[in-house]
């Protein structure tokens, strides 16, 4: 079986058998990686080369004692708006399209003390922003399971990389839906910790109150697997909470779903939802009540309000966390500008793509004098009202299951006319940033051109273990996570 | 018409802490540009802010000090704009919710005090500094300065005086050095104040359009800018104009105020609460910990030194203006117990050699214990006073103990009444006139005759004893 195939789960298990080497696995995912990036597009930037000398410095070193850590060896990709040292983090900007970090974020600095191998960092919309990775400034990445439909967004690097076996799990970043639609999109497993699970330091800030860096990989036991690597209190994120992190892959041990009350929320199934989707996510409830959970309708009637509030709140914080974005210190600057304010200008005019402009110019009227009140205003006092239902909802039942999307993954360009349209593609996944749950989008079925379809599960804070049980029993008694896009 | 003036002072004091307000990056001023700075404070993107324990102690103590009620609930926000010294596009403030509100500090006010209201007082982090070299093109920034914590203290409009204004930051920056918050440098902008002044007709109560004054850095500038600026905006008024809201830079040079930017060109600064940061909570009893142990403070001081060691109250004031000079007297007079005695060496000769070498007090060579020995010299007769002024200079200087100087220098007063006599003789011998005229009643002649025998031992002769031995051979 080509090592390409396996899980990270079961590479893991080969590996410290030492049935494989590190050598032998980078060389085997060169390979893979030449063979169909170029028809996938996931990469902007391969490490091919550093990750060959580290696999034989891993390699060396485990000969002369073979003492392992849980990702050492393991070829991963990261979404290029994680900083990693010494290696371009472009946030797929023009803006950032030189900058190396002389730093690590939190999370890398943790895979790297597990010794994990880089093999990338992967593509998205730039600054996180978009459903489609279109809004790339080196253009969009492609869904392995049909090269005409995008991947998703704004992770669909992470997401392709992972579905077209490109790597064996990655990181992405999740503030309206960015890893779990993606991870629907493209058929594979995206988990979206609960805000302060895992530190948000050195990923580079969309929106600093619904950012959250998490798993896309293969199947529900390599998410739980890799949220064990990144997840814990951070010293330097102050927005990261001090709590233990419990053992999540011992979460999965727990088949049987006898005495979990599962809520569907009954605004999620309306109009505008695919009759594909609506089929497959209801089969999917079915199968939850089959393994013994107990299913009840429940009301989250604040739903309606999410994208609205969301797209006033991630602005707002965008138009200031991208204010950095100067032309005076790092990253892009404008030539030949006559006087400051001419070069703020000309960067920021030639630097940032359509979408973050007019993201930045929304975030900066709803701050303004005058209109603070009625819009940033307004939209906290209704994100508590999307919390108080989740949190009424949670009263009665210890999960939520609702499609992932709308939509199974659309055609490249079809939305990116209309952005209007492209951000309702998030519509189930925003009102969970909002409340800071977490929550896991896994494969529940396929449409009848053959795309992927994904189901969500939604669980109190802190609580990653239900999430990932439930999520786990569900995945095995069903094929779908099995099934892998044939790239053509 | 007759103008009542009504001002206002924001004053942005650096705290005194080792590292930076949100990160591990060091303080010192004048290193070389940027080798004080991390992933944090040069705003790469992805860092974080982390809130520094020691500044909000100290803003804390600072607020205690002034009277301020401390908010539990502190919530930090973001200022944004941009400028080449602010790394992140925005700077991380206090905007709704100030650790400190509602505090006041007592000046005095000609013949009494007068309580001056202060507003509140934040926690906010410095920007860095652009830095414009004739010579080079362009210009660069320096970012080690950004980050540092700042204490931004601002009044209610209770000043209508440039000497109010005055008295107000000196007793402002005394309280802060008293705490040992901030180090009160003017030159170097650790303590820097922006006044904002306005007049009214005499008797008006609403106020009328203020002007905010920048780039004032000493007390003489804070004094003259206010003035300047009252007269301004009298002329403006008597000659029926309107004053225009604005901020205005003191120009050193010109000895005038001059328009930065008008009320028009004023930032939308789009404040909204940091989510990089969370609501930072003060425990209630914690806050009241700092309270007890609080340093006595300048004003309580001082009216301690006018009732304890009986100085007239301007000596106290001057004294206890900075807590190094109030500790030196205090040290001193425990040794020895003549405090007025004191309070001249200390005001007089000590200050004078430390304005000359710009040395503060903490630094002066000179121990309290040598000064405290060169007067019970003078107080045992060893010396006379006048020999004890000539040398303060090289005990100041040298640190040296003052009895090694008199023995090394010969000085040591002649109070020998044989070896008086004879001098005295002398001196009698050579001025007959004198000794006619005293004897004819003109006491006057005693203190010529005095200060000649003086001159004749080299000042080494004891004058009370001259004195003595003068009027006995008078008699």
């Amino acid at each position: 079986m080509s090592l390409h195939k396996l899980t990270l789960f079961e590479l893991q298990k080969q590996f410290r058998a030492g049935e494989v080497t590190a050598t032998e696995i980078v060389h085997a995912y060169s390979l893979r990686i030449s063979q169909v990036e170029p028809k996938v597009k996931a990469f902007v930037t391969q490490t091919k080369e550093s990750a060959s000398l580290q696999a034989e410095a891993l390699d060396r070193k485990l000969k002369e004692w073979r003492k392992t850590k849980p990702l050492t060896g393991m070829p991963l990709a990261i979404k290029d708006n994680i900083c990693t040292d010494g290696v371009h983090t472009t946030c797929s900007s023009r803006m950032l399209q030189n900058f190396i970090p002389p730093y690590d974020a939190t999370t890398v600095a943790k895979l790297r003390a597990q010794e994990y191998i880089l093999l990338g960092k992967t593509n998205l919309d730039e600054f996180a922003m978009g459903s489609s990775t279109e809004n790339s400034a080196f253009g969009p990445s492609r869904n392995p399971w049909n090269l005409h439909c995008v991947p998703g967004g704004s992770s669909g690097g992470s997401a392709a990389a992972v579905a077209a076996e490109e790597c064996v799990a990655a990181l992405g970043s999740d503030t309206g839906g960015s890893i779990r639609q993606p991870a629907a999109f493209c058929g594979v497993v995206g988990l979206k910790p609960t805000y302060g699970r895992v530190s948000r330091y050195g990923l580079v800030a969309f929106a600093s109150s619904l950012d959250q860096i998490g798993p896309i990989t293969k199947d529900v036991s390599d998410a739980a697997f890799l949220l064990q690597a990144i997840a814990g209190h951070d010293p330097m994120d102050s927005t990261s909470i001090d709590r233990s992190v419990p053992d999540y892959m011992k979460a999965l041990q727990k088949r049987n779903l006898k005495a979990l009350k599962i809520g569907v929320p009954v605004e999620f199934f309306t109009e505008g939802l695919d009759p594909d989707v609506e089929q497959a996510v209801k089969a999917a409830i079915a199968e939850l009540k089959n393994l013994g959970a107990e299913i009840r309708e429940i009301r989250l009637p604040s739903t309606g309000a999410a994208v609205a509030v969301y797209y006033v709140i991630a602005t707002a914080e965008a138009s200031s966390n991208l204010a950095r974005f100067d032309g005076v210190k790092f990253g892009f600057r404008a030539k030949e500008s006559k006087d400051l304010l001419e070069l703020y200008m000309k960067t920021r005019q030639e630097g940032f793509g359509p979408e973050v402009k007019r993201r930045i110019m929304l975030g900066t009227y709803v701050l303004s004098a005058g209109y603070y009140d009625a819009y940033y205003g307004k939209a906290q006092a209704v994100r508590t009202l999307v919390c108080q239902d989740f949190a009424t909802a949670f009263k009665e039942v210890d999960l939520i299951v609702t499609p992932a999307t709308p939509t199974p993954a659309f055609k490249l360009g079809e939305k990116s006319e209309d952005p209007l349209q492209m951000y309702l593609s998030d519509i189930f996944t925003i009102s969970v940033n909002l409340a800071g749950l977490p929550a896991i989008a896994l494969p529940c079925g396929f449409n009848k051109t053959g795309l992927p379809i994904g189901v969500q599960l939604i669980g109190r804070a802190f609580e990653e273990e239900t999430v990932l049980r439930a999520a786990h029993a569900y995945e095995q008694s069903t094929q779908w996570h099995l099934k892998k896009a044939m790239i053509r | 018409m007759i103008f009542e003036t009504v001002i206002g002072v924001e004053v942005h004091a650096q705290l005194r802490t080792k590292s930076k307000m949100f990160c591990g990056c060091g303080t010192t001023f004048g290193l070389s540009a940027n080798s004080q700075t991390c992933p944090v404070c040069l705003g790469l993107p992805g860092s974080l802010p982390v809130i520094n324990r020691a500044a909000v102690e100290m803003a804390v103590r600072a607020g205690l000090a002034l009277n301020c009620t401390i908010a539990e609930n502190n919530r930090f926000a973001r200022k944004n704009y941009f400028y080449p010294d602010l790394p992140k596009g925005y700077q991380i403030s206090q905007y709704e919710s100030p650790i400190c509100r509602h505090g006041w500090i007592e000046i005095r006010d000609g013949s009494g005090t007068k309580q001056i209201r202060v507003r509140r007082a934040h926690l906010e982090e410095d920007a860095g500094k652009n830095i414009h070299e004739t010579g080079t093109s362009g210009s660069r920034v320096d970012l080690n300065r950004a980050g540092t914590p700042l204490l931004e203290i601002v009044t209610e409009p209770d000043m209508r005086s440039a000497d109010e204004v005055v008295a107000y930051l000196k007793g402002l920056r005394d309280i802060l050095m008293y705490l040992d918050v901030c180090d009160g440098n003017m030159e170097e902008g650790s303590f820097r104040c922006e006044p904002n002044l306005s007049l009214r007709p005499s008797g008006q109560q609403e106020f009328g359009t203020k002007v905010e004054l920048k780039n004032i850095n000493s007390f003489k500038y804070v004094k003259d800018a206010i003035e300047y600026e009252i007269k301004r905006q009298a002329k403006v008024l008597n000659e029926g104009g309107k004053i225009s809201q604005e901020t205005r830079l003191w120009n050193i040079e010109r000895g005038e105020t001059a328009v930065m930017r008008s009320k028009e060109e004023a930032h939308d600064y789009r404040y909204f609460p940091d989510p990089d940061l969370v609501p930072l909570k003060l425990d209630d009893e914690w806050i009241q910990g700092f309270h007890a142990d609080l340093p006595e403070l300048p004003a309580v001081r001082t009216k301690r030194f006018v009732s304890d060691y009986g100085l007239p109250e301007y000596d106290a004031t001057i004294l206890t203006a900075s807590k190094g000079m109030a500790d030196y007297f205090e040290v001193c007079v425990k040794q020895f117990n003549q405090p007025k005695t004191v309070s001249n060496w200390v005001m007089g000769e000590l200050m004078r050699e430390l304005n000359n070498s710009g040395t503060d007090i903490s630094a002066a060579p000179v121990m309290p214990e040598r000064l405290v020995s060169l007067l019970q010299m003078v107080d045992q007769g060893t010396i006379s006073l006048k020999v004890a002024r000539e040398i303060f200079p090289e005990l100041y200087n040298s640190g040296k103990d003052p009895e090694q100087i008199v023995r090394e220098k010969g000085l040591t007063q002649v109070s020998d009444e044989g070896a008086l006599e004879k001098i005295i003789e002398e001196v009698l011998g050579k001025n007959p006139g004198q000794v006619a005229q005293f004897k004819e009643g003109k006491q006057q002649v005693l203190g010529f005759l005095v200060g000649q025998v003086m001159k004749a031992s080299g000042g080494k002769a004891n004058p009370g004893k001259v004195n003595e031995l003068l009027k006995e051979k008078l008699a």
